[in-house]
């Protein structure tokens, strides 16, 4: 698999997978607002993974749902940030605000990508997520001085390094005050390893595709 | 058949979600081009998460067959929908059926102050007196806010 496909396919898992987790708090979120919002989050990550699917999917000549559905679990690229299952608030709120700062780094880099179709994708990308990180940023001011917020994201963040490259990773930690090297012996969850949740997601996810193998829906 | 016969066929198409406005109108249809019998016609989605891109596409495939064309509809996902390219008589459209229109697109990212200054007007009453209720609402390219002097909740485009 080219390089290309690989890095689509890392973007495109992320997607996916945090879409599908934050569609968790659909019905069960703590208020009506929230859960209408996280009902629109995750149906905009899972367009995104959608249309980088289908450009990793013109390459691999293969569909969209092929690659969104019928790998095994071990053949997803997605980051462990993104596969954990978070019963609580503060946990998925703090999830919520390192992923999509980690995203806006990535995204910005992809923007001046050499490869056109990758950069315009971006962009179009970068404009949706712009709601997103409002959405973050407005939780993360009203939790910051929040013992349970703060205890939740310096768990997190080994994880939310994990989601970008090493180059990257500098000015992740610049944008959200916390430092890779200061909390050492820190290690980064890397992406490559994932965690037992993958599993169980994936299990309850393909369920009804694996049900009727090649059926048109 | 020329591309402006398309382009007028096009604009009789109805928005699947918001029927009050066309395709053309939207500012969806990036470009048509007629070859012969093959008309060419360029998709440029909304937001990618969108549910009404599959109907769009058959709707203009439906539509260039109509005109006895053979038809290629070729969806864009780079960064070309922008809510500016919506019509001056589109936007009036949607706020007659009670959709605040997007506001123009401003130099940078919108930002938490612009959401929450008075620059947003209630398509009921005219009102500039409205607040922020939820970023997000019943579809992706909708925000809700709520007006302070007619007292009645609207929805307003995302501007992106």
């Amino acid at each position: 698999m080219s390089e290309r496909a690989q890095r689509l396919l890392e973007l495109a898992d992320d997607e996916l997978i945090v879409g599908w987790r934050d569609s968790e708090w659909t019905g069960i979120a703590p208020t009506l607002e929230e859960d209408v919002a996280f009902s629109s989050i995750a149906q905009n990550e899972i367009g995104h993974a959608r249309a980088l699917y289908e450009l990793a999917a013109a390459e691999l000549g293969t569909g969209p749902d092929e690659l969104a559905f019928d790998r095994r679990p071990d053949e997803y690229r997605c980051a462990p940030l993104v596969e954990l299952h978070l019963l609580d608030w503060a946990h998925t709120i703090a999830r919520r605000y390192l992923y999509e700062e980690a995203d806006r780094v990535r995204i910005e880099a992809l923007k001046s990508s050499d490869d056109a179709e990758v950069a315009g994708l971006a962009a179009k990308i970068d404009r949706e997520e712009v709601y997103h990180r409002l959405h973050a940023e407005l939780w993360a001011a009203r939790l910051r001085e929040e013992p349970r917020f703060r205890d939740a994201v310096a768990e997190l963040w080994p994880y939310a390094l994990g989601v970008l490259p090493p180059e990257l990773r500098p000015e992740l930690a610049r944008r959200v005050g916390l430092e890779p090297a200061s909390n050492s012996p820190l290690r980064a969850a890397e992406r490559g390893s994932h965690t037992e949740q993958l599993r169980e997601l994936w299990e309850e996810m393909t369920e009804v595709r694996r049900s009727a193998p090649g059926a048109q829906w | 058949m020329t591309a402006e016969q398309v382009w007028e066929a096009l604009d009789e198409i109805p928005d699947p979600e918001i029927p009050v406005i066309s395709l053309v109108e939207l500012g969806v249809i990036r470009d048509v081009a007629v070859d012969g019998g093959r008309v060419r016609v360029e998709l440029t989605p909304t937001f990618l998460g969108c549910p009404a891109l599959e109907a769009m596409r058959s709707a203009l495939t439906a539509k260039v067959e109509e005109l006895g064309g053979e038809p290629e509809v070729r969806v864009i996902t780079d960064d070309s929908w922008t809510t500016d390219r919506i019509s001056p008589a589109g936007r009036e459209k949607l706020r007659e059926a009670g959709f605040a229109p997007p506001v123009p697109r401003a130099a940078g990212a919108t930002t938490l102050v612009q959401l929450q200054s008075h620059v947003f007007r209630c398509p009921y009453c005219d009102s500039t007196e409205t607040r922020l209720e939820n970023i997000f609402g019943p579809t992706p390219c909708r925000s809700l806010r709520w007006c302070e002097s007619c007292r009645q909740p609207f929805e307003q485009f995302k501007t992106i």
